[in-house]
């Protein structure tokens, strides 16, 4: 560790590259990432297609693996914290399996873990409870509406409680004011919970409203172009999106993209 | 009761279009030997008489609807099941081969579809016999297996099964592989997220997700287990079985009786996919697969 590194750092990277074999030659994904996230964070990832924003949020899960440099999760390697089951991931789509009622579904992670029956039903009540779905847990995936499956999907990714919550655009397929819903519910349970949160976005008002810091990355190749440091209250009305804090932040997104695009 | 209406009139109106071509060919098809007979026994003839006598046939070239219709209705409804001439006895015996044959293939199917997804080796030594041997033509084979499945004392129901099974586990492979391999690679992803075993991969995710590809292939596998027992029956020397029935009604040109055969078997196969929908329907609906 560096001698910069906090002790309460979760996820620590340092010139982290990975590169993909295509047919036109090399991909490069992500190049020379240095990044650090500490526990409670609401970090945003924004910046154009093929920035490497997703692939990195990938390589923190272990779903992807880097070609150069080194990261770690909770202090481990990113194998060795999926092992331990240190974060729930929430993916662009809800996933849920079509076969599951929606607390089956919830319950999923849980029934893997091989947790006994009577805990997964309390937990699973709990966290359905907390992303506003109580009521509906005997439902099937198709009889909810898009938003309230992503919510599914959320309650899914917090049932085992993990302290790290990855989200890969999780309501960019949704229509703005379902959006909105969810974006202040989101950050209510960021409160509530104290959980670190990494955000996928192509939306500046999104990671705006959302974040604690946003980091922009550009593409070709995907890389960090800047690192904000938000300094808007915790308590973040939906009208916040018209201050002019809010709009200073918003300028310099748009500042840090801009120039990556160059 | 609109409703109703809707759904049979379209069948109705096909049923009714076959019919009426199909009596039009029975006077055509019969009327050149008819005559003749006419003109042998010096008999006057007009239409009307044409038009009757080709339909009341005893060997017809094509036997009239109603005339299949009446031999069907003697050989069951009239006819003790224990007979040799009960049609139902017949279909019975063609029946248990053919659910037999199924049920073989079936599982036989769903194992070679699993192993193949489940172990590379597998799906690169297996799947290319698994489809040659579906380009043997199941009449040049059959009578093989039955040959030799006699000359080592097996007789009877299975080696009639087995021709069902040879021909029933090759839609269910087919399906069944591809149901097992249709996850999304996102569902593939969240598993892996939670240190999902092989295990648990397979029965969490991979299974459930091929139900509705494994109903799709049993439909089809249903049909040609159906096939397969009558073809099956051909060569065991016309004993028993809608196969017998077809073999021997075309050895003394009871044409009715071949008719009345294959309209069985075909009713037959209509009943049988309409239950493997139906519980198909029912089993999808349970697991929330269907609206």
């Amino acid at each position: 560790m560096t001698a910069e590194t906090s002790s309460n750092a979760v996820i620590n990277a340092n010139g982290l590259c990975l590169t993909f074999d295509s047919s036109d030659g090399p991909v490069h994904a992500l190049k020379d990432v240095d990044l650090q996230i500490d526990k409670g964070d609401f970090v945003s990832f924004i910046g154009p297609s093929g920035c490497g924003k997703t692939t990195l949020l990938r390589v923190i899960a272990d779903l992807e693996h880097p070609t150069r440099g080194s990261i770690t999760v909770n202090g481990m390697t990113p194998e060795q914290a999926r092992l331990e089951r240190a974060y729930g991931y929430v993916f662009q789509a809800p996933a849920l399996l079509a076969w599951r009622s929606i607390e089956r579904n919830v319950g999923l992670p849980l029934e893997i873990m091989g947790i006994s029956a009577a805990e997964k039903a309390e937990r699973v009540a709990r966290t359905l409870e907390l992303v506003g779905l109580d009521g509906f847990g005997r439902k099937f995936p198709w009889q909810l509406s898009g938003g309230m499956q992503q919510r599914a999907s959320i309650a899914r990714a917090l049932a085992f409680d993990a302290d790290l919550l990855l989200m890969d655009e999780p309501f960019g397929a949704l229509d703005e004011i379902v959006r909105d819903h969810l974006n202040e519910q989101l950050l209510e349970l960021w409160r509530k919970t104290g959980k670190t949160i990494c955000f996928v976005t192509h939306s500046i008002p999104e990671a705006v409203y959302l974040s604690n810091k946003i980091v922009v990355m550009s593409p070709r190749p995907g890389r960090v172009a800047d690192i904000i440091e938000s300094n808007l209250p915790d308590e973040r009305p939906l009208d916040i999106r018209e201050s002019k804090g809010f709009l200073e932040i918003a300028q310099r997104v748009r500042a840090g993209l801009r120039q990556g695009q160059l | 009761m609109n409703a109703a209406v809707a759904r049979v009139f379209p069948i109705a109106t096909v049923v009714a279009a076959i019919m009426i071509v199909w009596y039009g060919f029975t006077v055509y098809l019969n009327a050149p030997w008819q005559i003749e007979r006419y003109e042998k026994a010096g008999i006057e003839w007009q239409m009307e008489d044409l038009v009757r006598d080709t339909m009341a046939l005893d060997r017809p070239i094509l036997p009239a609807p109603h005339q299949i219709a009446i031999e069907i209705w003697q050989t069951t409804v009239e006819k003790k099941i224990t007979s040799k001439r009960s049609l139902i006895y017949h279909g019975g015996i063609t029946l248990s081969s053919t659910l037999l044959g199924f049920l073989m293939g079936t599982v036989l199917g769903i194992g070679l579809a699993v192993s193949i997804v489940e172990n590379r080796a597998m799906d690169k030594s297996l799947m290319p016999w698994i489809i040659t041997s579906q380009t043997i033509p199941i009449l040049a084979i059959a009578p093989m297996i039955i040959v030799v499945l006699n000359s080592v004392g097996l007789t009877g129901l299975l080696p009639k099964a087995l021709i069902s099974t040879y021909l029933s586990f090759f839609p269910v492979v087919v399906g069944m592989v591809k149901g097992l391999r249709s996850p999304d690679p996102m569902h593939i992803d969240l598993m892996r997220t939670y240190k999902a075993s092989r295990m648990q991969l397979f029965w969490k995710l991979r299974l459930p997700a091929s139900v509705p590809f494994l109903f799709a292939s049993m439909k089809v596998a249903i049909a040609i287990s159906l096939v397969g027992a009558i073809v099956g029956e051909l060569p065991t020397g016309a004993i028993a079985g809608l196969g017998a029935r077809l073999l021997a009604g075309s050895y003394y040109g009871q044409t009715i009786q071949i008719w009345s055969a294959l309209i069985s078997a075909a009713c037959m196969a209509a009943i049988l996919i309409s239950i493997v929908g139906l519980i198909s329907h029912i089993t999808l609906k349970r697991m929330g697969l269907q609206q």
